[in-house]
């Protein structure tokens, strides 16, 4: 009686996720509220966390609330620091979350919203979740050590080395990626230029008063910096509506790209006090502020779905990216179903706070749950605006023309309903002169923000601001990334070069910074520049890849779990990590071998390499090539790209023979044989 | 009732507290006063850092090192 009674709420909240998961997905025809979608969503998540993280916690991984963590062990007040597990959650939250969850849904919903939201539920659930958790608690037991130390620790040091290698890859991909989204989204726009622009001021005069003015008063100068930031944006409207000013912020694609490179070097090797950290600070705040706000507007608004549960693109031949459902769109959503990068998170800072073992289950599971949720809603931003429109942001000019007669018509053909009319309207709504070509994800997520956040508050005069906003929150904590991330890459790259010239290693030589700054900048530049010369876009070059390192770093974070796992004498249990470990494996290497040597020019490399190889072997220039030069720099490029999916491949694989290995002799052994850090009671008190 | 409004009256400061830790340690700098704490604990021989020198202290410790971030 006292079994049921427990389950009983539990069972109700099951049917009630149940009955909304079943209205989304059966629904044909009429449009759907994206209410129903929160609820199943939310749904999903309790049952999930209730149930499969309580059974990883103690039956598969032994959680075990009486032991030591490395913040008592090493306590030093700094670093580890026993930490209240919702002030830890909330900072592991803050950390895992980024541009990633909010791009790859709204990319993911060209083949309707239905595909994308079952593979950010089950995928967050089965796969994402439990690689956060299990390598949080891989890294616990481990004094807080870092994934690639836990790979060379578990699996030995030549796959050490190689996951390291493949991290620094991955890492100059996702800089390129979130460099393209920023430039895409404000290409010829000079209220957005304007706007992000003025965060470097604001951000440099913040780091002064934080510096000097008054020290280390985070709190105050956040709010002094978010009122300008706002004043900012108010800015940008008058320099857009300015005919002296508004052409001095006018840039094309091309130019923004040589300002963001240049940008990446300057701001990489300034002191961090001077811009990163303040910014940093700006972008963190507004970052958790706008998923509230965007929660809170979703539930306030409610707002209908536009776009279809399944869109003629779930079979293939999309707009937006090329290939079939499978295995391309497990490799689009990247971030809010699986991200690889997490595992760097929970073995990173997260690890040296936790205060007892029992709260890493909150931390580590319900963090990504919360990450999903966020990737749930730029769902429902991107699902809510108008197909047509979505269609006419995302599709690259090379398919669908690019004046507003051309689009139109083009997106009508496909039974999208779009007028010139309206696409004059929208971009007239969010103060832009043109709408078209804005692929990328982060615009279109901005007119879904501003369709819902302008009913909830000011009204249609607001949508234009509520666009801004939004872009400049984008901007803000990708500008972010890439002055943290060209950071990290300079010093991996010096850890790297200094086996050869060991002068280069020296991180506080001027010279060897500057050096090894400008090889990283030069690295995601070209690869940006590629992008925004793609006469497809960009994103459908690079979002493949990024999502095809990201879901193997994910892959290779499970594998881990896996070894360890046989380690521990739990084999009984290895499916919990092996079975996710197991489909990442089969969506990437099925993409990347697709990426490679798929026969449809769209999507494969090689064979889009070859149709301009012939061209320029029989002296024709084919568009959107203008001369001889640039067919060869695309061919070279396509084989660039090949060779690197060709590489992340290798990397994954090469992991898979260790895990292969190493798990083996685990079963073998007749003991456990991990490397977990000896066992010591936690201090009385500490458990709770 | 009256301690009921005691603990809500409690709790609103606590809250706040936990809030306003949340918000920094967002931004890689952890709670002073348990660094105070722990310095005074574990090591009275020793000056701890002003709060001005822990600040610098932790920023160049979050960024200085070159950690990764999220996509």
């Amino acid at each position: 009686m006292q079994m049921i009674r427990r389950h009983v709420l539990w069972f109700v909240v099951a049917v009630v996720g149940a009955f909304a998961l079943g209205t989304v997905a059966l629904s044909r025809g009429e449009s759907i509220n994206a209410l129903w979608i929160v609820v199943a969503a939310i749904c999903v998540y309790l049952i999930a966390y209730r149930y499969y993280s309580l059974f990883i916690a103690s039956k598969v991984l032994g959680v075990d609330p009486g032991r030591k963590t490395p913040a008592h062990r090493h306590n030093d007040g700094l670093d580890y620091v026993p930490t209240d597990r919702n002030v830890l959650f909330g900072h592991h939250f803050a950390a895992i979350a980024g541009a990633g969850p909010l791009v790859g849904p709204v990319l993911a919903a060209q083949m309707g919203y239905l595909p994308g939201l079952l593979w950010i539920l089950a995928g967050v659930v089965f796969a994402g979740a439990v690689q956060d958790f299990i390598v949080l608690f891989i890294s616990t037991r481990r004094d807080g050590r870092s994934l690639g130390d836990l790979v060379k620790q578990e699996m030995g040091s030549v796959p050490g080395l190689i996951a390291l290698f493949g991290t620094f890859m991955i890492m100059i991909i996702i800089l390129a990626v979130l460099a393209l989204i920023v430039v895409k989204a404000l290409a010829e726009s000079p209220w957005g230029t304007f706007t992000v622009a003025a965060t470097i001021p604001v951000a440099i005069f913040m780091g002064v008063y934080l510096r000097f003015l008054r020290p280390g008063r985070i709190g105050e100068v956040s709010v002094i910096g978010f009122v300008l930031l706002m004043a900012s944006i108010f800015g940008g409207q008058a320099v857009s509506h300015s005919a002296y000013w508004a052409p001095m912020f006018t840039f094309d694609g091309k130019m923004l790209t040589w300002m963001l490179i240049g940008y990446g070097f300057v701001a990489a090797t300034l002191p961090v006090w001077l811009l990163l950290a303040p910014r940093d600070y700006l972008s963190t705040f507004l970052k958790i502020g706008t998923i509230i706000a965007l929660a809170i507007g979703i539930l306030f608004v409610a707002p209908p779905l536009q776009m279809p549960a399944l869109t003629q693109f779930a079979q293939g031949g999309g707009p937006v990216w090329s290939g079939n459902l499978f295995p391309f769109l497990f490799i689009t959503i990247a971030c809010g179903a699986v991200s690889g990068f997490h595992a760097l998170i929970s073995s990173g800072t997260t690890p040296k706070m936790i205060d007892n073992e029992s709260h890493m289950r909150l931390i580590g599971y319900g963090g990504m749950l919360a990450e999903s949720f966020v990737a749930v809603m730029a769902l429902v931003a991107a699902a809510c605006i108008e197909p047509g429109i979505y269609f006419a942001m995302n599709s690259p000019a090379a398919l669908v023309g690019s004046t507003p007669a051309a689009v139109a018509q083009a997106i009508s053909s496909w039974g999208f309903h779009l007028t010139p009319d309206m696409l004059a309207q929208t971009a007239r709504d969010v103060g832009e002169t043109t709408i078209l070509g804005r692929a990328g994800g982060a615009p279109t997520l901005a007119v879904g923000m501003a369709h819902i956040l302008h009913q909830a508050l000011g009204g249609p005069a607001m949508m234009a601001f509520w666009y801004h906003f939004a872009i400049l929150f984008e901007a803000l904590f990708i500008l972010t990334a890439v002055d943290a991330g060209t950071r990290a890459g300079r010093f991996m790259l010096q850890d790297l070069l200094g086996n050869f010239v060991p002068a280069l290693a020296r991180t506080e030589s001027l010279p060897a910074n500057l050096v090894a700054t400008a090889l990283t900048v030069s690295a995601w530049g070209y690869f940006l520049y590629q992008g925004v010369v793609d006469p497809l876009g960009g994103i459908n070059t690079l979002w493949p890849l990024f999502g095809i390192s990201n879901q193997m770093l994910a892959a290779v974070a499970l594998l881990l779990a896996t070894t360890v796992l046989f380690r521990m004498k739990r084999e009984r249990y290895a499916w919990v990590a092996m079975a996710p470990a197991a489909w990442l494996l089969v969506c990437t290497l099925t993409a990347g071998w697709q990426k490679i040597f798929s026969a449809d020019p769209k999507i494969g490399f090689l064979s889009h390499a070859s149709v301009y190889a012939e061209g320029l072997a029989q002296g024709k220039v084919l568009a959107p090539a203008k001369n001889v030069g640039e067919m060869a720099r695309i061919v070279f490029n396509d084989r660039l790209d090949a060779a690197l999916c060709g590489l992340f491949i290798f990397v994954v694989l090469s992991v898979l023979f260790y895990c292969v290995k190493s798990s083996l002799a685990a079963r073998a052994a007749n003991r456990p044989t991990t490397h977990e850090t000896p066992f010591e009671p936690a201090p009385t008190g500490a458990a709770s | 009732m009256t301690g009921a409004r005691e603990a809500l009256s409690r709790s609103g400061p606590y809250l706040a507290r936990r809030l306003a830790q949340s918000l920094r340690l967002m931004v890689g700098v952890p709670d002073y006063d348990a660094y105070l704490a722990h310095m005074k604990a574990t090591h009275p021989d020793r000056e701890p850092m002003s709060y001005e020198a822990f600040f610098r202290n932790r920023q160049e410790a979050r960024y200085g090192g070159g950690a990764g971030r999220c996509c």
